[in-house]
C-alpha cells in the first residue's frame, strides 16, 4: 500500500509542479492545492498505514494507528486552507485592479 | 594609554574641533589652528631620537580586543621614527603652505582640514603599529582619507574619476594585504610583528609562505603605485596641490615602501622576494621615468616622477634583501648599501619632491595654468620659486651639490653590487640592473630639466596666462624654502642623519644582523674618488643634456604608441566590460517572469536531492513492512490519478476546478480508509469551502482570451515536474523501509489518564501540542483579516479614479 501511495504522491507532485509553472494565475493556485494534497498524503503514508484501528479509545481495539501524523495533517490542512483563501482573494483583487491573470503580463518592469 | 598613543590619536581628536574653529572663528584661517598638531607631533618625536640613536626601541600597549590578540601596540624603532618625522615634518610644512594656498573665502576649509588630519593620524598609526590588524585598520583609513582628499573639489568630474580609481586600486591591494596578514597570523599564531620576527624560520618553511608574501606585496605595490598599479597616481593629481605634495609624494605612497621595509626581515632572503620586489621596482623606475618626459602638465610630470622614484626605492629594498640570504658578515656588507640607499633616498625624495610640488602649486596659483606649453620665462618674475625649483630638480636628477646626488650614487653602487651577485641566477640577469638603472637616470635627468627650463626660461607669454604672473606671498614660499635648504644641507652634512636615524633604521630592517652581534657604521661621503658610479653619473649628464637639447627631434616617438595599448585604457575598458558583463548576467537570469524563477527553484531541488540520492546511494526499497492493498484502494488511487491528469489537461477552468474538487474528496475518502475520522471530516468541509472559493474566483475572471485554451505544452516544464515527482517518490520509497526508532505514539494512547480525552488526535491538538493549535488559529485570523483588508482597502484605486 505504501508503494502505491508513494507513486500516487509522485503523480500529484508532478501535476502540481506542472500547474505552478503555467501562465494562468488560477492554474497556479490549483497547482498549489494539488501539491498540498500530495503533502498531506505523504505525511500520513510516512506515519505507517493501517496498523490498527482509528485513534479513539472507546473502540477498544488491540492497537491504534499513529495519532501524531493525523494531528500534524489537521494543522497543515487548516493552514493550507487559510493560505489558499488569501491567495485566491489576492488573485481576484489582482485581476480586478490589473485586468489580467496572465503571469507573463504581471512580470516586473525593467527598472525596479 | 601612554603619551605615544595620545600623540598618534591627537590628529583624530583635533579633527573633531576643526569645524568649530571654522564656524566660530571665521576671521582666522582654520589652517593656523591645525598647524599646531603636526608641530607638536614633530617636537614630540624628536625627543625619541636620543633613545633610538642608542640602539634602543620603545613600545607601549593598549588592550583593544585582547581575547583575539588584537591590541593597539605602538612600537618605535629607527624605521618608524623616520616615517613619523617625515609625516609630521612635511605635514607641518604642508599645512603652513595650505594656509596661503587655500583661500579662506572660497574653500570649504573645515572639510579639507578634517580629511587632512584624519590622514595624518592614520599615517602615524600605520607606521607605529606593531599589531598587523591595527596596521591594516590605519592602512584602510589612509585609503579612505586619500579618497576624500582627491575628490575635495567634488563638483569636478575628473576629481571624482581620480578618487574612484585610486579607491578601487588601493582597496583591492588593501584587501589582498589583509588576506596575507591573516595567513601570516595562521602560520605564527600571533598578530605582532615583533613576535613574528622570532619565528622567521618556521614562516619560511611553511606552505603559506609564498601566497602570504605575494598578497602582502600586492598591498604594498598598489599603495606605492608600482607597475602596473601606478595608474591611479597621475589621476590623483586632481587633488589640491598641498594634498598632492603631502600624500602623493611624501607620505602615503611611501606606506607601501614602509611595508616592504618592515617585512623584509620576515620575507627577505628568499629568492621570490628578491626577484619580485627588485624586478617590479626596476620596471616601475624605467616606466615612470620614460613616461614622465611625455607629460605636458607639471603635476602629471611630477606624478610619473614620483612613480619612478618609488620604483627605485623599491628595487633597492629588493636588491638589499640579498644581505639576509648571506646573514651577517663581510659578504653581505656590500648589499646592505642598497638598503641604506633606499632609506636615505626615501628621506631625500620627500624633501625635494615636496618642494617641487609646492613650487608647481605656486606657479599654478600665480599664473592660472600648469601646462608647460603655455609657461615660460618666469625666471625673472618669480626668482625665488625658480631657485627652489632648480634645487629640487637638480637634486631629483642626481646632481651635486644636492642630496639626490648622494642617494643616486649609492643607488648605482647598490645595483652594481647586485649585478655581481652569484645567487638567485643573478649571474645571467644581474647585468640588466645597472643598464636599466642608468637609462632610467638619463630620462630622470631629461624630465628634471624640462621641469625647470621649460617653465622658467624661454619667452614669457602673458597672453596665454589667465593671470598676470608675479611672485608668491612669502608665507607660501617658506615651506618649499625649508625643504630646499634641507636638500642642500643633507648634501653637505649627510652624516647628521646617519648615526641618529639611518643606522637605527637599518637595524630595524635587518634585525638579525644586530642579533648576530653586528652593527652598522654608516658614513656617507660626497666624494668617492674616480669610480664607476661617478662615470655613470657623468654619462647621465652628458647623454641627458644631449637628449634634452634634441627633445623636439625625437619626442614624436611618444606618439607611436597607440592609445588603445595604454594601461589606463585597459583599466577603463576592464571596468566597462565588468559592468556590462555583470549587467548581462543579471539580465539573463533575472527575467522578471515568475515561471523562470520557479524553474530554477524546482530544478535546484531536483538536481540537489536527486543528485544526493544517486551519489550517496541513498535509494533503498524494502516493501516488507507494507500494508496489504485492497481493490477498494486501487480504485480510489485510480480515480485520483485520473482526476489529477484531468486537472492537467482540462480545456476549461471549470473542469479543472471540479477535478481538483474530486481530488480533494478522494483525499477525504483516503483518510477514511486510513482510519483518520477527524481528518476526513475536516478535509470534506475545507474542500467544499475551497471549491466554492475557486468558483467565486472563476466567476470574476475574464471571459475573453485563453479561458478555453489548454495548458501550453512546454518540454522544460514537463521535464522539471516529472523530475520533482520522481524525486519525491524515490525519497518516499527510501524512507519507508528505514524507520530507525519506534514511534512515540504509544505515549498518546494513555490520553485518557493523561488528559481525560478518549480522542487521541484531539487530545494532541488541544492538550499535548496545544501551542501549535494556538498559532494555527492565529494564522487563520490573519488570513481572515488579510482577506477583509484586500477587499475593503483600495487606496491606489481611489487615486486612479
Amino acid at each position: 500500500m505504501e508503494t502505491l501511495m508513494s507513486l500516487l504522491i509522485g503523480v500529484l507532485f508532478t501535476v502540481g509542479t506542472y500547474l505552478v509553472l503555467t501562465k494562468s494565475l488560477l492554474r497556479i493556485i490549483l497547482g498549489t492545492a494539488v501539491i498540498g494534497h500530495g503533502v498531506h498524503l505523504l505525511l500520513i503514508t510516512m506515519g505507517g498505514l493501517k496498523t490498527g484501528g482509528p485513534p479513539l479509545l472507546e473502540l477498544n481495539t488491540a492497537s491504534f494507528t499513529d495519532a501524531l501524523p493525523q494531528a500534524l495533517i489537521l494543522t497543515a490542512i487548516v493552514i493550507n486552507f487559510a493560505v489558499t483563501a488569501l491567495f485566491l482573494v489576492l488573485a481576484y483583487r489582482a485581476y480586478q485592479e490589473l485586468g489580467t491573470d496572465d503571469m507573463d503580463q504581471l512580470r516586473g518592469t525593467e527598472d525596479e | 594609554m601612554s603619551w605615544l598613543h595620545l600623540i598618534i590619536l591627537l590628529p583624530f581628536i583635533f579633527a573633531i574641533f576643526v569645524p568649530f574653529f571654522y564656524k566660530y572663528l571665521p576671521r582666522i584661517h582654520t589652517g593656523w589652528f591645525v598647524f599646531v598638531v603636526p608641530v607638536a607631533l614633530f617636537a614630540y618625536l624628536l625627543s625619541y631620537i636620543p633613545l633610538i640613536a642608542r640602539g634602543q626601541t620603545s613600545y607601549e600597549t593598549v588592550n583593544w580586543i585582547p581575547s583575539l590578540g588584537i591590541n593597539f601596540t605602538a612600537y618605535v624603532d629607527g624605521l618608524s621614527l623616520i616615517f613619523g618625522l617625515l609625516i609630521s615634518g612635511v605635514g607641518a610644512l604642508v599645512v603652513l603652505y595650505s594656509v596661503y594656498y587655500m583661500a579662506k573665502e572660497r574653500e570649504a576649509l573645515h572639510n579639507f582640514y578634517v580629511y587632512l588630519l584624519m590622514f595624518m593620524g592614520a599615517m602615524m598609526g600605520l607606521v607605529f603599529s606593531d599589531n598587523i590588524i591595527v596596521l591594516y585598520l590605519f592602512w584602510e583609513l589612509t585609503s579612505v582619507s586619500s579618497f576624500l582628499l582627491i575628490a575635495y573639489w567634488y563638483q569636478r568630474k575628473q576629481s571624482r574619476y581620480g578618487a574612484q580609481k585610486s579607491m578601487l586600486i588601493t582597496i583591492f591591494g588593501g584587501l589582498s594585504m589583509l588576506a596575507g596578514f591573516i595567513m601570516l597570523s595562521i602560520i605564527t599564531d600571533t598578530y605582532s610583528i615583533r613576535e613574528m620576527l622570532g619565528q622567521v624560520d618556521q614562516i619560511a618553511a611553511h606552505g603559506l609562505f609564498v601566497p602570504a608574501m605575494i598578497l602582502i606585496l600586492l598591498g604594498a605595490f598598489t599603495k606605492s603605485a608600482q607597475f602596473p598599479f601606478h595608474i591611479w597616481l597621475p589621476d590623483a593629481m586632481e587633488a589640491p596641490t598641498p594634498v598632492s605634495a603631502y600624500l602623493h609624494s611624501a607620505t602615503m605612497v611611501k606606506a607601501g615602501i614602509y611595508l616592504v621595509a618592515r617585512f623584509t626581515a620576515i620575507f627577505g632572503g628568499s629568492v621570490e622576494w628578491f626577484w619580485i620586489v627588485s624586478t617590479i621596482g626596476i620596471v616601475t623606475l624605467i616606466w615612470g621615468s620614460v613616461f614622465a618626459v611625455k607629460q605636458t602638465d607639471l603635476k602629471a610630470l611630477l606624478a610619473y616622477s614620483t612613480i619612478s622614484q618609488l620604483g627605485m626605492i623599491m628595487s633597492l629594498l629588493g636588491l638589499g634583501s640579498a644581505a639576509l640570504y648571506f646573514g651577517y658578515g663581510n659578504e653581505s656588507a656590500m648589499y646592505t648599501t642598497a638598503i641604506l640607499a633606499a632609506v636615505f633616498h626615501l628621506i631625500n625624495h620627500s624633501t625635494f619632491k615636496g618642494s617641487l610640488f609646492m613650487v608647481v602649486g605656486i606657479v599654478d596659483h600665480e599664473t592660472g595654468t600648469r601646462d608647460i606649453r603655455r609657461l615660460g620665462g618666469l625666471m625673472t618674475i618669480m626668482p625665488i620659486s625658480f631657485t627652489i625649483a632648480l634645487i629640487g630638480s637638480f637634486s631629483m636628477a642626481g646632481l651635486p651639490p644636492f642630496n639626490g646626488f648622494l642617494s643616486k650614487e649609492m643607488f648605482f653602487t647598490g645595483v652594481l653590487n647586485a649585478s655581481e651577485l652569484n645567487i638567485f641566477q643573478m649571474e645571467t640577469w644581474g647585468i640588466l640592473f645597472p643598464i636599466i638603472a642608468w637609462v632610467a637616470s638619463v630620462f630622470t635627468f631629461i624630465y628634471s630639466m624640462i621641469l625647470v627650463f621649460k617653465t622658467f626660461t624661454g619667452t614669457y607669454q602673458p597672453k596665454k596666462l589667465e593671470k598676470e604672473a608675479h611672485e608668491a606671498p612669502i608665507g607660501m614660499l617658506i615651506p618649499p624654502i625649508v625643504l630646499a635648504s634641507l636638500v642642500v644641507l643633507f648634501f653637505f652634512f649627510p652624516n647628521i642623519l646617519s648615526k641618529n636615524l639611518l643606522e637605527p633604521a637599518m637595524a630595524a630592517i635587518l634585525p638579525s644582523f644586530i642579533e648576530a652581534g653586528g652593527g652598522f657604521d654608516v658614513k656617507i661621503y660626497a666624494w668617492h674618488g674616480w669610480n664607476t658610479e661617478l662615470f655613470m653619473t657623468i654619462g647621465v649628464v652628458a647623454f641627458g643634456s644631449l637628449l634634452f637639447v634634441s627633445l623636439k627631434k625625437w619626442s614624436w616617438l611618444y606618439g607611436v604608441m597607440p592609445e588603445q595599448l595604454t594601461l589606463n585604457h585597459a583599466y577603463d575598458l576592464g571596468l566597462e566590460k565588468v559592468e556590462k558583463a555583470s549587467h548581462g548576467i543579471t539580465a539573463f537570469h533575472m527575467t522578471g517572469f515568475i515561471r523562470d524563477y520557479l524553474l530554477y527553484i524546482f530544478g535546484f531541488i531536483v538536481v540537489v536531492l536527486g543528485g544526493a540520492v544517486v551519489m550517496l546511494q541513498g535509494f533503498s526499497y524494502d516493501p516488507s513492512g507494507n500494508a496489504p492493498v485492497s481493490v477498494y484502494e486501487v480504485v480510489l488511487v485510480a480515480v485520483m490519478v485520473v482526476a489529477a491528469i484531468g486537472v492537467l489537461i482540462a480545456k476549461s477552468r471549470l473542469t479543472a476546478i471540479v477535478a481538483v474538487g474530486v481530488l480533494g474528496y478522494m483525499v477525504a475518502l483516503m483518510f477514511v480508509n486510513f482510519r483518520a475520522p477527524d481528518l476526513a471530516l475536516t478535509q470534506l468541509v475545507v474542500e467544499t469551502v475551497t471549491v466554492a472559493l475557486f468558483l467565486l474566483c472563476f466567476y470574476h475572471l475574464p471571459k475573453f482570451k485563453k479561458e478555453e485554451s489548454g495548458v501550453r505544452f512546454r518540454a522544460a516544464n514537463l521535464v522539471i515536474s516529472l523530475g520533482v515527482g520522481t524525486v519525491v517518490t524515490l525519497i518516499a520509497l527510501s524512507a519507508q523501509g528505514a524507520r530507525v526508532f519506534e514511534p512515540i505514539s504509544t505515549y498518546f494512547e494513555d490520553s485518557y489518564e493523561l488528559a481525560g480525552a478518549r480522542n487521541m488526535v484531539n487530545a494532541i491538538l488541544v492538550d499535548f501540542r496545544g501551542f501549535d493549535t494556538l498559532l494555527e488559529v492565529l494564522v487563520l485570523s490573519i488570513a481572515g483579516l488579510g482577506v477583509y483588508t484586500l477587499i475593503k482597502l483600495r487606496l491606489a484605486g481611489r487615486d486612479n479614479e
